[in-house]
This record gives structure tokens, C-alpha cells and sequence, in this order.
């Protein structure tokens, strides 16, 4: 999933576009906010004065909305994405032991990227499959029962150094 | 002859490998030149059996699990489409004894039903509770939700009834039904199993509450880490308003009721109602302070019903079999049903729905099967990162909301997570802190600041500073959180904290410190 550099020109007609589809709909910040960042992989700069003027609000609070949860990125992720459980349920089976070899294989902590940018790592607070941990996501697909050496087998089979 | 395979779409099979599974079982029916239906049904919430793989036989739905695509081949050479037997075989998995002790209201139809027809879950008694509702007036349909004795799934225990009858009586244009779909807690997953695998429950439930307080229109708030939730609701949703089960005239009664889905964006708060009506409303997840309630104040400032998707997903089947029904079930104050969720170091972890009064021991043992790590179940953690770490001695308590008020703890959402004996219970009140730290919406100083005092707290007690003092500061810490704080999140985080201090003390060399004082 590689994703369009920042801020071209083909972003703002995209911008334009969500906002006019959009904008009538109650409570419209987080559709647009979610419609721009599955479109270009991120909320970059100039949205923000442009969700402002488009939703009729200011740009402070676009920008409280867009920093507060933790689900918005105002960069672009580094190659694919790779997140790890850190809840309790997942704990509970060897995730922290995980979370340790995930952060040594990768070379960087949690919110980092790989050096050679091709993998970004982010903690997930729960993934839903609490009886099967740990669990992690690689872009979109999901794994549970993760060991170290199936975190090493996974990370080989989606073409990544390991 | 056409045989009917069921491979579950659930997430949390798909996680295991279910796709790859069907994939496996296409090709190889395309190879032998087997005539096979494939059917994505849900889960049957035995997670350590999946991907479970089903066959329709004259013997009943034959299993098979936990199927690998390299056993798929072995499995058609063993004659699986006949029922034929195998390793991996279980027998008809309707006679398994972990589904035979469940008593199943809500989650009936889970792991049945191929989740996104609606023919399917027409032919599975779906909206039959709907088609009685709309024969009643509104105060009829509330009284019946109100005698059912249901109380909020989503762990705050309020009862559902009186909840919908403030809004029913509350006189403005437009009303809401919210869904709290918002499942962060870890170590839960009966929101998802219902949203991904019986999606047509909870719209029927919601078109249900909305004829009850006379709102027309409906969001279900669904977190983003649950993208197959989302995508399940929304293909249920336009099969609903295709057939007018949905719409502006529901099955031609004259009454209006849509629904749409709405996405989060990762922030646990949004869980609590008014920062998801926050939330829905375009804004910062912020706690909002109370009063006004959300029955008459909710979203956009109308009367709003907010409710978790295990209560709204229980109306369908309390309107279709009759408040009466449902209120013989449970113990107490705690009527009905709860679907358990085990999870975490358990050897069976998955879905577990029986009356209230069931104890933890029997949900431990009994069903979950001990640790999966084959080591001594040491602290468990019911109802979420809010909820306290309970120690052997308190596993016979049954559970009931007032039984585990009274042992300072709480049933919560219903999840069970295990921990052996390798558990640091410093270190996951540590966790709690942290947790609180990373999640808190900031609007109050006693869950903002308390949580990163009580992370530094809990690293000087780690690492063996001033323990009796720091110990001492923790607790007065606490006493301030659960006193002062907004709403949960603040409030509760010294419920995992005090509980894992109390239970486990010798973990924060609390004895030396007592000794050391002493």
C-alpha cells in the first residue's frame, strides 16, 4: 500500500470532491476526515483550511478534531503498516514478549518506522480476537497466534526483510 | 449431488486462516469434481476450533477443526462431504457439549446463518420480534422491554425500559437511536461476533427502539478496528431498506426508521456515550458533564436512546418471545442473559451466553478449560481494562452485577480475561495507568494528570523506591481518581489498580514494605 507524496494538486481536487459529497450530512468531520485519508493515505496540510471553509467551521477546531484521535495521520505511514496488540487479553498469552521482538526485528518502536521505510509499526489497543493472541494486523490482514517465529515467517511471506 | 460446506467469514476465523481454508476447499472440489456450496457463515464462538469447517449431512452440520489449508486435501480423501471421519472431526456440532450447556438468546443464530441474507435470517425466526412490535403503540413496546428486566450490556447496568421511556416522553422534532458499537475493551468481542455474524439482530433491534420512542433515524458507531463490522452492517443495512424492513415506511405500516453506520477513530473514550455523541457530532471525543442526559440532550442536542449492541441486539428476541420469557432467566437483579467472552491464557477461549448467576469458576473450568499455558489461572480480569483482577479465592462468585459490586468489582461488558501464574500484578497496574495515560479525553485533572502521577507512581514501586510511602501515595492517587473523575475512564482505572495492590501485594513487595514499617 504505497501512498501519493504529500500536498500535490491531485490531492486538492480530491479534497474538493469529498467536501462536496460530503458536507450535507450531519455531523460530516470524521466521514471527511476518513474518506480523505482512505484516498490519499493521510490528511495533509492544506485540508485542513479547506475542511474548515468547507464545513463551515475554523480551522482550530479541524485541527482538534484531526490530532485527538489517534486514528488520523497528518504524515504519510512509511511503507505498510504493521500493528500490535498491547491489551490485557493479549498480555495474557506472550504479547509483550511479542511486542519486544516485533520492536528488535523491525529495528524501531512503536509509532517508528523500519530504517529502511518500508514498514511502519503502531500499537493497537485491542483487535477483537482476545482468545487467539496475539494478534497483530499487517495492512489489512489480520493474524492471531502470533509467535516470534511466525512473526518472522509473516514478515518474510509479505516480501519484507526480516 | 450439491454439499454444503459452511467456512465462518468471521474476523476472528478469518485471523486463523479461514479464508485460505475456503480457497483450499474450492480448488480441491474443483479437482475431484465435486459439486460444493460454499456458505460464509458466522462463528459458533469456538475460537480454539477455528477455522471450523462445516458439512451439511442427514446427520446434521458435521465438524471439522481447526482446519489447515494442507488438510483439505486429506479431508476430502476422507469422504468429510459425507461426514466421514477424520482427526479432525468433532460430529455434529450442534451436540457439543461447550454449545449444549450455553443457553443462547441472543447468539441463537450466531455461527448458523450465513450473516448478510436476509432470507437466510428471515428463515431463522428474523424480524418476528419487529412484526409484533408494530402491531403495538409505542408505551407498550417500552413496557414490555421495561418487564424483560434488561439492563445496559454496555457495563453501566442501567435499566433499558426506563432509559427508553424518558426519551418516548421527552416532546421534540426528531429523536436518535445511537449504538454504542464502540467495543475497546480487551477481552471482548461479543459486539463484533453479533455485528459481523447476525448484523440483521441489531438493525431489528434498533428499528424496534426506534417505533418505541418515536425516533426516525438511527446511527450505529461502529470503532475503526473493526473494518469487517462495518462492512457486514452496511451490506445488512441496504439489504434491509431494499426490502423495507428499513425506510421510510416500514413493511407498509406507515413508520419511518433509517440507519447508517458511522466509523470511529481509534480512541478508547469514545466508548463512553457522550463522547461518542461528541464523536458523532463531528468534534473531539470530549466527556460531556451530566446532566442533561443523553434521553433528553443527546445527539445534536435531542432526545437521543444510547445504547450498547448486546441490549439492543436482545430486543428482537424479548418482543418475539415476550418480557416474561426473558425475566425467567438470570438471578436477582440480573435478568436474562449475558454473552461471557473468554479470552486471554484459556485452553477453550470464545463465546460463552448463559442466564446470570453462572460462577467464574464454572466460566474458567468448566467451559474455557483451564490456562492454555498448562499453568496455575492466577488473577483474572472481568469486564475490561476498567475492571479489577480477581484472585482464585474470589472465583466462585457468581455472576451477577450487585455480586460483583459487592467484592468492589464489576461484570462489566461480560469479558474474562486469565492470566497464569507468570502474571507481574505490579506491572499490570502499571499497564492501567498507562493505559488511562494514553486513552484519557483530558476534559477532567484527576483521569489527565492522575493517570501519567500514577505511571510514575508505579515505576518508583517497581523499581523498589520508597515503597511504603509510594504505596501509600498510589492509594490516596486512587481515592482521588475514583472520587473526582468525569466519567469511567478516570473513575475505574483504580479498579485494576487497587484490585491487583489488595489480591496480589506481595507483587509490589508491599510484605517487606509492612514489614519494613513495622
Amino acid at each position: 500500500m504505497q501512498h501519493a507524496p504529500p500536498s500535490g494538486a491531485g490531492d486538492s481536487a480530491v479534497i474538493a470532491d469529498i467536501l462536496r459529497t460530503h458536507r450535507a450530512i450531519p455531523g460530516a468531520m470524521l466521514p471527511v476526515l476518513h474518506a480523505i485519508q482512505d484516498r490519499i493515505g493521510h490528511i495533509p496540510p492544506d485540508a485542513v483550511p479547506a475542511i474548515a471553509d468547507g464545513l463551515n467551521v475554523s480551522r482550530a477546531e479541524v485541527h482538534g478534531v484531526l490530532t485527538y484521535y489517534h486514528h488520523f495521520r497528518q504524515h504519510p505511514a512509511a511503507g505498510r503498516v504493521i500493528q500490535v496488540c498491547r491489551a490485557e487479553a493479549c498480555q495474557a498469552r506472550g504479547g509483550a514478549a511479542l511486542a519486544e521482538h516485533v520492536q528488535r526485528t523491525l529495528g524501531c518502536g512503536f509509532h517508528g518506522s523500519s530504517p529502511d521505510g518500508a514498514l511502519t509499526l503502531e500499537p493497537v489497543y485491542c483487535l477483537g480476537h482476545c482468545a487467539v493472541g496475539p494478534n497483530i494486523a499487517i495492512g489489512d490482514k489480520l493474524h492471531a497466534r502470533v509467535t516470534p517465529a511466525r512473526f518472522d515467517a509473516l514478515l518474510q511471506a509479505a516480501g519484507a526483510p526480516a | 449431488m450439491n454439499i454444503t460446506v459452511y467456512v465462518p467469514r468471521d474476523s476472528t476465523a478469518l485471523a486463523l486462516g479461514a479464508d485460505e481454508v475456503c480457497a483450499a476447499i474450492r480448488a480441491e472440489a474443483q479437482r475431484v469434481g465435486a459439486e460444493v456450496r460454499i456458505v460464509r457463515n458466522g462463528s459458533r464462538g469456538m475460537f480454539w476450533l477455528e477455522p471450523l469447517v462445516e458439512v451439511a449431512t442427514p446427520q446434521g452440520r458435521i465438524g471439522y477443526g481447526p482446519v489447515e489449508p494442507g488438510d483439505v486435501a486429506g479431508l476430502f480423501a476422507a469422504g468429510f462431504l459425507d461426514g466421514g471421519a477424520h482427526p479432525l472431526a468433532h460430529g455434529p456440532v450442534d451436540a457439543l457439549p461447550w454449545l449444549q450447556h450455553q443457553e443462547r438468546v441472543t447468539f441463537a443464530r450466531v455461527g448458523i446463518t450465513d450473516p448478510v441474507s436476509l432470507d437466510d435470517y428471515l428463515a431463522h425466526d428474523g424480524y418476528l420480534g419487529l412484526r409484533r412490535a408494530l402491531g403495538m403503540d409505542a408505551a407498550a413496546i417500552v413496557q414490555e422491554v421495561t418487564d424483560s428486566g434488561l439492563r445496559g450490556r454496555g457495563g453501566a447496568a442501567f435499566p433499558t425500559g426506563i432509559k427508553w421511556n424518558t426519551v418516548l416522553r421527552a416532546q421534540a422534532a426528531q429523536k436518535y437511536i445511537v449504538c454504542n458499537a464502540d467495543e475497546g475493551d480487551s477481552g471482548t468481542f461479543s459486539d463484533r461476533m453479533v455485528m459481523e455474524d447476525d448484523p440483521f439482530m441489531l438493525i431489528e433491534g434498533m428499528t424496534i427502539a426506534g417505533l418505541a420512542v418515536g425516533a426516525t433515524r438511527g446511527y450505529i458507531y461502529v470503532r475503526s478496528e473493526y473494518p469487517h463490522a462495518i462492512a457486514a452492517l452496511n451490506e445488512a443495512v441496504a439489504s434491509a431498506t431494499a426490502a423495507a424492513y428499513l425506510g421510510p415506511d416500514i413493511l407498509g405500516s406507515g413508520k419511518a426508521f433509517t440507519l447508517e453506520v458511522r466509523k470511529g477513530a481509534g480512541s478508547y473514550v469514545c466508548g463512553e456515550e457522550t463522547a461518542l455523541l461528541e464523536s458523532l457530532e463531528g468534534k473531539r471525543g470530549i466527556v460531556r458533564a451530566k446532566p442533561p442526559l443523553p434521553a433528553l440532550a443527546g445527539l445534536f442536542g435531542r432526545p437521543t436512546v444510547i445504547n450498547n449492541v448486546i441490549s439492543l441486539a436482545a430486543v428482537p428476541r424479548i418482543l418475539q418471545q415476550g418480557a416474561a420469557w426473558y425475566r425467567d432467566l438470570g438471578m436477582g437483579r440480573s435478568r436474562g442473559t449475558l454473552p461471557f467472552q473468554l479470552a486471554g491464557n484459556l485452553k477453550y477461549g470464545g463465546l460463552v451466553e448463559k442466564a446470570f448467576g453462572i460462577s467464574l469458576r464454572e466460566l474458567l473450568f468448566d467451559f474455557g478449560g483451564g490456562s492454555a499455558s498448562g499453568r496455575p489461572i492466577r488473577a483474572v480480569q472481568v469486564g475490561g481494562p476498567l475492571g479489577a483482577y480477581l484472585p482464585a479465592t474470589r472465583f466462585d462468585t457468581p455472576l451477577d452485577y450487585e455480586a460483583f459490586a459487592a467484592i468492589g468489582a464489576a461484570v462489566g461488558h461480560g469479558g474474562i480475561v486469565a492470566f497464569d501464574d507468570s502474571v507481574d500484578m505490579a506491572q499490570q497496574a502499571r499497564y492501567a495507568m498507562e493505559f488511562c495515560a494514553v486513552e484519557s479525553c483530558g476534559k477532567c485533572t484527576p483521569c489527565r494528570i492522575g493517570s501519567t502521577r500514577g505511571v510514575e507512581t508505579m515505576d518508583k514501586i517497581i523499581a523498589g523506591q520508597d515503597r511504603p510511602q509510594q504505596i501509600h501515595l498510589l492509594r490516596d492517587l486512587c481515592d482521588l481518581m475514583l472520587s473526582g473523575s468525569l466519567c469511567a475512564m478516570g473513575g475505574m482505572t483504580p479498579f485494576p489498580v487497587l484490585s491487583a495492590l489488595d489480591h496480589f501485594p506481595e507483587d509490589f513487595g508491599a510484605l517487606d514494605a509492612a514489614k519494613h514499617a513495622a
